[in-house]
């Protein structure tokens, strides 16, 4: 396929993106780079310095909500991008409204008990959906663990084993692999259709 | 029974067994799970219940913090 035909595809996608931090951040640029038509950005969180380790942020941004600075990120990388923010803490309520026109939907959270809330509403709401998620990207090194399986629409990218702590913080490299398989899902997934 | 548990076959001497039952038997002791059967989400009240049986296919997905 063509990078022509390719963003030709493209242009008519709409994929949803559950929490703009470092795998949020990195995935939707990424899906920007390539073309994508629309984006929904959904985070309450606001940019903090130490969030620079690893998300799509600038010192200058230091302060701000993060859906929006995310929007401005990316028009300055694509401005044919469509995009739409929500600042508000995700519930199963939300992502019926938010995300029920997506063709697909990206788990990017941070917390384990949020990422649970978000597969089980999409699985049970959205049963023919396809959930592109990201578990288990903390620390540096050990590539060798990092890898995707598919069960049904469930497309999981990462070690699945490997949390967040004191002592195992999640850095740029990790996420953003992550982050950027989650990217290679979907666009696997637009241009298969 | 045999079932195929994350991709991967597995054997068990029961012929069925619920979810809680296979958790146990794996030393899955982790607090955030999704569990499918078959492809269809078992909820977590459902653990007890559900039953796993030949042929089945389980999905046990452990999730951690970080992103």
């Amino acid at each position: 396929m063509t990078n022509a035909t390719l963003t030709e595809k493209l242009k008519k996608k709409t994929v949803g993106i559950a929490g703009c931090g470092g795998l949020g951040s990195n995935c939707a640029i990424a899906l920007a780079r390539v073309g994508i038509g629309s984006l929904i950005l959904v985070d309450f969180d606001i940019i903090s310095e130490s969030n620079l380790n690893r998300q799509y942020y600038f010192l200058s941004q230091v302060g701000e909500s993060k859906a929006p600075a995310l929007k401005r990120v990316i028009h300055q990388v694509n401005p044919s991008v469509s995009v739409i923010t929500y600042e508000v803490k995700l519930d199963p309520e939300h992502i019926l409204r938010y995300f029920k026109d997506c063709d697909i939907i990206v788990e990017a959270f941070d917390q384990a008990d949020q990422k649970e809330m978000l597969i089980e509403t999409v699985l049970s709401a959205f049963p023919e959906k396809p959930l592109v998620v990201g578990i288990g990207v903390a620390g540096w090194g050990m590539n060798e663990r990092i890898h995707y399986r598919q069960t049904g629409n469930l497309h999981i990218c990462g070690d699945e084993i490997t949390g967040i702590s004191e002592l195992n913080p999640p850095l740029a490299p990790r996420v953003g692999i992550v982050a950027n398989m989650q990217a290679n899902v979907v666009l696997e997934l637009l241009l298969k259709k | 029974m045999k079932i195929i548990l994350n991709n991967t076959p597995e054997k068990f001497d029961q012929d069925m067994m619920t979810v809680n039952e296979l958790l146990k038997a794996k030393t899955f002791t982790f607090k955030m799970l999704i569990v499918r059967i078959n492809g269809n989400l078992v909820k977590k009240d459902e653990y007890n219940t559900a039953t796993i049986r030949d042929k089945d296919d389980v999905m046990v997905l452990h999730l951690v913090s970080g992103g």
